[in-house]
Order: structure tokens, then sequence, then C-alpha cells
């Protein structure tokens, strides 16, 4: 899950070597936190967030698969 | 990734033979420059000729399938591709089990993979490709619905003589029913709310 969104976040921002997932599991649910260039933080979100929204309908569809509940969040 | 090299007196001349060997454009290629043409001792001795590596860079088609590739390999899926691409446009068509996962409710998961996979290859070029992703035909299927469904709320509409408010849908999905009613001169129908809940009205004329 966590390579999903470092393939889609890299696939998108102009510097992918600053591209950054970390996993953080809690309680119930499993959060992965994307960084990203300053430069590139509109890149991941989009107008209205449009993009980040995007993200994790894939995202979230991936996890259903794996009957898990993920959240992605842009830190 | 093809790579050649080329020398000539100068770097353009170089590049020029490295494109007219590939049979490509400019826009098409990376071009690195291994030597800078240095003129000799009076012209002619010691001199060297400039060269350059040409490489030709990924075309639409294969970005886009090669960033499929990789999310369907992180998702655990078994997915066949088929590409068609057209002079603007790109139709990537999926099959495979369980590809249920990949349209979502009404097709969301799949309108957002194709925004993701448009936005990515389409990063950074001038001339921008359209790229529809459908999985084994539900776009076609569901075109066939909603014209269906345009068809008899049309109808209800006349028949009450009430507008009919449809549910929201995706610009591409509204499109497809302004279309099917275009022709029709008892109704006519328009769009109203901000996107995402942007929603068609079909409205009867008196």
């Amino acid at each position: 899950m966590k390579e999903l969104v470092e393939i889609l976040a890299k696939a998108l921002v102009d510097q992918p070597e600053k591209v950054m997932v970390d996993l953080v599991e809690k309680d119930k649910s499993t959060v992965i936190e994307l960084r990203v260039a300053p430069e590139d933080m509109g890149k991941v979100i989009g107008k209205q967030g449009r993009i980040a929204k995007a993200i994790r309908m894939v995202v979230k569809a991936a996890a259903t698969r794996q009957n898990k509940k993920v959240m992605v969040e842009i830190v | 990734m093809k790579v050649i090299e080329k020398t000539g007196k100068t770097i353009d001349e170089a590049v020029e033979l490295a494109l007219k060997d590939l049979g490509v454009s400019r826009e098409e290629v990376e071009i690195r420059i291994i030597n800078e043409p240095t003129r000799g001792f009076l012209g002619f001795l010691g001199g060297k000729q400039a060269r350059v590596e040409v490489a030709l860079k990924d075309g639409p088609a294969q970005k886009a399938g090669n960033l499929l590739k990789s999310i369907f390999k992180s998702m655990q899926l078994q997915v066949g591709m088929n590409i068609k691409e057209k002079d603007h446009e790109m139709l990537i068509n999926l099959e495979g089990n369980e590809l249920g996962i990949l349209i979502g409710r009404r097709g969301e998961t799949l309108d957002a993979l194709q925004y993701l996979v448009n936005l990515a290859v389409n990063k950074n070029t001038e001339t921008r490709k359209k790229i529809i992703i459908d999985v084994e035909g539900y776009r076609k299927r569901r075109e066939e619905t909603l014209q269906k469904l345009a068809l008899k709320l049309a109808d209800k509409a006349k028949q009450r003589g009430r507008n009919v408010v449809l549910e929201p849908m995706s610009s591409q999905e509204r499109r497809i029913i302004h279309t099917v009613l275009q022709g029709r001169d008892d109704i006519h129908t328009f769009s109203e709310g901000e996107e995402p809940c942007r929603k068609i009205i079909i409205s009867p004329k008196k």
C-alpha cells in the first residue's frame, strides 16, 4: 500500500527524489503519510484537493482488496 | 531506451545526424553532449569533433503503460493491457479477474485512476494527450445505460411538464446525456451546480 502511494506521488511531482512515504499503524487504521518537496505540494493536492482525492480513491480500492482501512495524509 | 552516439563538426550537426538516424524530431529525444568541438591549431591540427549522445524519450504510450504496470503490481492485480494510440487520444483497455475494484461505485475509482494517469503522462509536455482508461468495456456499457436513462427522463419531463433533475455526474457522463438529447425540440438540457456535484436538468420546452 505504501508502495502504491509512492508510485503515484513520484509520477506526479517534479522532484521524485524528495518523495517520502511513511506508514503509521494506529488502533483501527493505517495512516500513510506522504511528504513531497514544498514546490510539489500543489501537484499532489490539486485544485480543491482534486488530485489528493483521486490518490485516496485509488489507495482505498487497493486497501479494500486487503480488507484494510487506510488513510492517506499529506504532511 | 534507445541511445545512439554521433559526431559532427558542430553540436547541431551531430544532433541532426542522430535525429535523421532515429527518424524522430528534437522534442522526442534527450541530448547529452560528450565532447564540445574544439578548433585545433591553425584550424586543422588537433581539432576535435563534437560528440553527442541522443536518447529516445519514452512516448506517452510507454509512460502510461509503465505507470499502470507498476500500480497494478503494487495492488497485486493481474491485469492485461491493450493500448490504442490515436492523434490526440489514447485508449487503454484493461482486462483481468477481480477488476471490479478498479471501477468502483459508478466508475469513481476508474475516473480517479484515469485522472492521475493523465496528469502523470502529460506532465511537462507541450502536446497533451487525452487518455481514456476502460475496464472490459465498462465505459461503453455505462454510456448505453446513460443514453437509455436520458431518453426515459426526457419523456418524463415532457409528460409532466416539469423539470427533471438528474443525480450528480462527471463531465464525461454529462456530455453523453447532453449529446443524446441534443436533437430533441420538445425539451432542452443544461447543467447546474459546482463540480463535483454538477448535475443535469432536463426541462420541457413550452
